[in-house]
This record gives structure tokens, sequence and C-alpha cells, in this order.
């Protein structure tokens, strides 16, 4: 798969990492990040982004030896890790996509027991709550200084 | 060249708007330049699925990283609080929380109070009726009779409590702390042709219910059809002035770059507290060479912006999440000096609700909370709409080290020069943000809240920018006078945050348009009696 803003070999290694930071799941019923769906998602939304993430997977790819995609997954696992822990900004600007991406995506919404749908034109309701809470506070005489 | 107009109002923002009204009965001819566009209801996030995407895009709060074409950018790299704004018809309150603190009192005489930075030449008595008129313009939901302020009457009820706000009332209680209702820009019934919050949770980036009271929706409809003109994409590269020294008009660009002279009988500046001081150093003349009304050297000083500092943890239960507006209940305890705590003045607790669903992801695998593999499906389950979270808003008293410059090199799409923030967090200050952060956790523990995280200060947090214009009686010790004339040119006001003296240790919108309508009123009283330029 290709698009115009990453190469082959560094788009393959995004969808293999994404996979990598956020699993399918069976007991929650979930897909990972590197679902179909969801991928297509992160590509098309990496826009400001881009450069960063580029930045991310060449550092990655120098962790790799090579293409993070084709390594086991121990080894992928171990290179993960440290790529965690040495990615900096870039990483932060990559995981934030593919985050954005992953959470909005229907099934995982709903898996979480969330309408898939905007705030609006429908909102939320918010309890009013227990107002006699502030009892106490209406008793209590002014704290604000006279000037 | 232009038509010549009465008065030129330069920004449509917070104060922009309300002076713009304001002045609107004199009949005079007013128009108002404004770099951005007006946003309509639909392009707000909360229409589509992406909503909370684009908060990391169109409608970041870091002009920087939003980088629309009618955005300037800022050098902020000497500042670990960075600059956020929002420039379009409405200014900042687009993009705010609408949390509406007044000043108190007290703030307005620091120095005889505190011996500390200045006093004011105004005071929050002579705001008062200002206050109660700007609350009615912008339609304020709250509740009467909080002990931590003078009497006021906010015209809606106030925002629901929601199970985040039962949690932290029970928790303030037992710690015997103060804690209320805040003052809310937001409709909670319907208000003047408003409708009301139907909690969508992501007010910062705009209102596509148009509950939130950004001044697009309440001044500007008001000032328009009472013959107020609004010209958008307009963006003033300097305000220019004779050889009296009076100011003459404003040099602006449109939108296909076309530069455009506009004179007028008087300027009035509302650019905020970064944009103003941008606007008067690039306004540079023989008669003006360190920028216009700069006699003091004091444009561009004293910045200051409310460090914050966010404290939050998780309880065991779910809340309310992002649903409703983030900002509805304030503590404030710590708000009045009391030396004993190792520090002058005070600072305001803001009690939150929770975040997003993707907020809550990015924010946890930031703070490595959140970790990737098999474990992220069930620790994020743990974490989604438990955050129980407070911001510590603390007072930033006035040092001219803190300061906005013109970035030698930086410049906006126009060629105009950006500006530059120096800015390093006052020891005062830093003491109280840490003290705060001791009482949130207090109230967090008191409230079932464990797994504490703590970002301070707040990097994204340059919300209020104050007192780079400063107000004051000397004409060697402020820029404006104690009705927001300049000094030096005596038909040039400035009514935005620029012109405050301190900072106080609430959130700044309510007391900027309470500012602006009392310079409204000075400016009209002495039209009336023929003063005004004397």
């Amino acid at each position: 798969m290709t698009n115009e803003t990453l190469t082959d070999a560094e788009t393959r290694d995004l969808r293999a990492l994404a996979g990598v930071m956020i699993p399918a799941s069976i007991t929650y019923g979930v897909p990972g990040a590197d679902d179909p769906l969801i991928f297509d998602e992160i590509l098309r939304n990496l826009e400001r982004d881009t450069a960063d993430t580029r930045t991310a997977l060449r550092h990655l790819a120098e962790l790799s030896g090579g293409a993070f995609a084709d390594l086991a997954p121990d080894r992928r696992a171990e290179v993960s890790a440290r790529f965690k822990q040495e990615g900096g900004a870039p990483l932060f600007s990559l995981n934030r996509v593919v985050l954005l991406c992953y959470y909005r995506d229907d099934r995982v919404m709903r898996s979480l027991g969330q309408e898939p749908r905007p705030p609006f034109p429908k909102g939320h309701v918010v309890e009013q709550g227990d107002w006699s809470l502030l009892d106490p506070v209406r008793q209590r005489a002014p704290m604000w200084r006279r000037a | 060249m232009l038509d010549k107009v009465d008065v030129l109002i330069i920004g449509s923002g917070a104060s922009g708007a309300a002076v713009a009204w304001s002045l609107a009965d004199t009949k005079m001819r007013i128009l108002c330049l404004e770099q951005g566009d007006w946003v309509k209801p639909t392009d707000y996030p909360t229409n589509g699925r992406n909503w909370e995407a684009r908060l990391f895009s169109d409608f970041a709060i870091n002009p920087n990283r939003r980088a629309r074409e009618t955005d300037y950018p800022i050098n902020d790299a000497n500042s670990p609080v960075k600059v956020v704004n929002f420039n379009g018809v409405g200014g900042s309150t687009i993009m705010y929380t609408a949390h509406y603190p007044r000043l108190h009192p007290s703030d307005f005489r620091v120095k005889t109070l505190d011996g500390v930075a200045e006093d004011w030449p105004v005071d929050y008595q002579t705001l008062e009726p200002y206050f109660a008129e700007n609350d009615r313009m912008m339609g304020v939901a709250g509740l009467a009779g909080d002990p931590a302020y003078p009497l006021h009457h906010p015209p809606m009820p106030p925002l629901p409590l929601g199970k985040s706000g039962q949690r932290f009332g029970k928790a303030l209680n037992s710690l015997g702390w103060h804690w209320w209702p805040s003052d809310s820009a937001i409709a909670t019934v319907e208000y003047d042709g408003r409708a009301p919050c139907i909690n969508l949770g992501h007010c910062t980036p705009g209102c596509a219910q148009g509950a939130k009271a950004s001044t697009d929706i309440t001044y500007w409809p008001a000032a328009i059809r009472a013959g107020v003109e609004l010209r958008t994409r307009a963006r003033v590269r300097e305000i220019t002035t004779d050889e009296t020294g009076m100011a003459t008009g404003a040099i602006y660009y449109d939108a296909e770059g076309q530069e455009h002279f506009q004179p007028a009988e008087m300027v009035i500046v509302a650019c905020n507290g970064v944009g103003t001081p941008r606007l008067l150093l690039n306004s540079v003349s023989g008669r003006f060479p360190n920028g216009i009304a700069n006699s003091s050297g004091l444009v561009g000083k004293n910045l200051m912006f409310h460090p914050f500092a966010l404290t939050y943890g998780y309880v065991d239960e779910p809340l309310d999440g992002n649903h409703g507006p983030p900002l509805n209940l304030w503590s404030q305890e710590f708000y009045e000096t009391d030396r004993s705590r190792g520090f002058v003045r005070g600072y305001t607790l803001q009690l939150h609700r929770g975040t997003g669903s993707i907020v809550e992801a990015i924010t946890s695998t930031a703070a490595g909370r959140l970790p990737w593999g098999e474990d992220h499906h069930k620790v994020y389950r743990s974490l989604l709409n438990r955050r129980l979270a407070m911001s510590t808003i603390t007072e930033d008293l006035p040092e001219e080290h803190n300061r906005v410059t013109l970035d030698p090199v930086l410049k906006d799409s126009n060629g105009i020069p950006a500006p530059k923030i120096d800015y390093t967090i006052g020891e005062n200050t830093r003491k109280m943000m840490e003290h705060g952060i001791a009482r949130s956790k207090e109230i967090l523990t008191a409230a079932g809240a464990t797994g504490f995280g703590v970002e301070a200060p707040i990097m994204n947090g340059g919300w209020h920018l104050m007192g780079t214009a400063r107000m004051g009686t000397d004409p060697e010790r402020s820029v404006v006078n104690e009705w927001g004339r300049s000094h030096d040119v005596k038909n040039l006001f400035i009514v935005d945050g620029s012109i405050w003296v301190t900072s106080g240790g609430v959130n700044p919108t309510s007391t900027i348009q309470a500012l602006a309508l009392y310079i409204a009123d000075n400016i009209k009283q002495r039209l009336a009696n023929a003063t005004l330029f004397d």
C-alpha cells in the first residue's frame, strides 16, 4: 500500500507498529490499530503530523536494523520497547494519530459502551446532583477581603 | 483612500466587541477590523465524528499548531507556557471554556494590602455596574451567595453538578473548604435567542449549540444592528500618526494581501496581551521610534499568564467523562493572602469534569500510564471516564523581564514581524503552584481518587494574556491612563487584557469586558463634554 506521504516501507512499518501499540483483543472484542479500516483512517489523518511520523519511522527502522515489519515477534517487542523509551516528540505525534483514529472507530466505541455519533445535535444528559451539598458553604461568613 | 470613520476598533474579541456595542449608541461611524473570519456553528468540531481529533488540527488552541491563514506565528521557544488564542470574529471567546469569574475587590489593591506590584487605578466597586451589564449581555449562569465574592446575581441558574461535582462537593465539605458553582458564560436556559446547553462537552473549541457566549453571538449581533461595521480578513500592520502625534488610522492587509489605509478620528486597540504590544511595537515612526504609546518603555513588558497546575486522579466508578462543560465549580479557599503559606496573593482551584475518550488515551500514554500491547485495553478501561481533575490557577505577579517583543526573523503571511515571548515563572508563583498541587491531592484523596498525575505548568496554558500595556496614573510607569487612553497619544485607547496591572488568580474574560465597558462609558462622557482628547 502506498499513499502520497509515506513510502511503502514506512507504511508497512507504521502498520506493524500500530498493531504492537494496540493489538486486537478477543477478550474485549475489538480490532487492533492495524485493522484495515482503522489503519486507512490513520494514513488519511497524518496531516500536520506527517513530518514527525516520518522522523519517528526512520528512528524505528534504525533501531530495527531494517524493516520493523519484517522482524520476528520477539524482536519486534524488544525494538518497540526501546523505541517507546527513545522516540521522543516524533513518536508522541505518531502515537497520537493512532489513538485519534482508533478510539473513534465504531466497533471500538461500542465496546466501550459509547454511541458512535458526534456530540451535536443530540448532546448528553448530566444529572443536576444534590444541591443540598452546598448548605455548609452557604453558612460561611464572607471570605473576600474588603479593599 | 477609504472613508474616514469616527472610531476604529482593532480586534473583535472579548473587549473589542464590548466596546463596539457600548459606543454604538453614540451614533458615531464605528468600524472594527478583524484579521480572522466569522466561524459558522456548522464548522465547530462537535458536528462531526472527528471532534476530538480537531483539537489537534484546525481547532487546536495553540496558533502555531493550528496554523490557519488567519493566524499569526508566535515565537514561544523561550517560555514554559505557550500562548493560546483564536483569531476570528469573537477572538479567543470562540475557544475559551466560558469559565467566568470576576476579579475580587482585593485584586485591585495588591500594593496596599500585600505590598507587592501596584494598585490598579480603578476598583471593584467602580466596575460593579459594568460587571452586571456584561453578565446580562454575555448571559451568565451561576448562583448568588458565594461567600468568596461580594453578592451578585447571575441571570441564569448554574451548570449541573453532575457526578464529578458531587464527588468534589462531598470531598471539600469533609475538609471544611470552600467550593461553589462557577459563574459560566453558558446558557443553562433559553436566553436572548440562544438555546440552552445540551452538554456537548467540548466547549473550548466552539459551541455548535450556541449556548456558550462567544462575542460573535452576543455583542456583535447587537452592535451590528446598531450600525457598527465589522470588516473581516483585515490584518492591521500598524497604527499611523500625524505630525502632532495623534493617531490618524491604521494600515491593514485584506484577504488578498492588498494594503489599505483606514483613516479614523480615534483608534481603539483590542488585540489581547500579545497582539496589542505586537501592534504597538510595529507602529514605529520618527516621533515614536520605539513603538507608539511607548514613552514609558513598558509596552510588551510585565507579561502575565496565570500559570496553571493540573492535578488529577482516578476513582473506582464511571463519572461524567467529558459530558457537560469542562469547568463548573471553583474553590477559593486559598485565594486571599495568608503569609503563613510562604507566598503572597493566592489561587483558585478549578474543579473539572473528565476528558473525552481520545484525550484520555493520549494524555495517559504521554504520562506512561497506558501501555502498548496486550494490557492496553484492560488499563484503558480502568481509566476511561474515571478521571477527577482540578487546576490551580495562580496569580502571576508582574515582572518586567517577562515580555513580548518583535521577533527579528519570524513574520506572518503578510510579512509583519511576529511576537516573541520571553517568560519565566516567578518564585512566588512557583510556591503557589506547589501549594495548590498539595491541596489538590488532599481534595482528590478525600474524593476517593488514587493514581495521581500532575502537569505543572500546563504547557499549552497561556490562555490569559495580561499586563503588556498596563494602566496607571503615572505616565512613566504605565502605558494608558485610568480610563484606557494612551498617555502619549490622546486619541488612542487600549481595552484588552494588556492594560491589567496585576493578574488576580481567576480567568480574566469577565473583568476584561467589564473594563472595556467602563472605558467606553468614559469615552462617551468625555465626548459629551468635549474633553475626550484634552
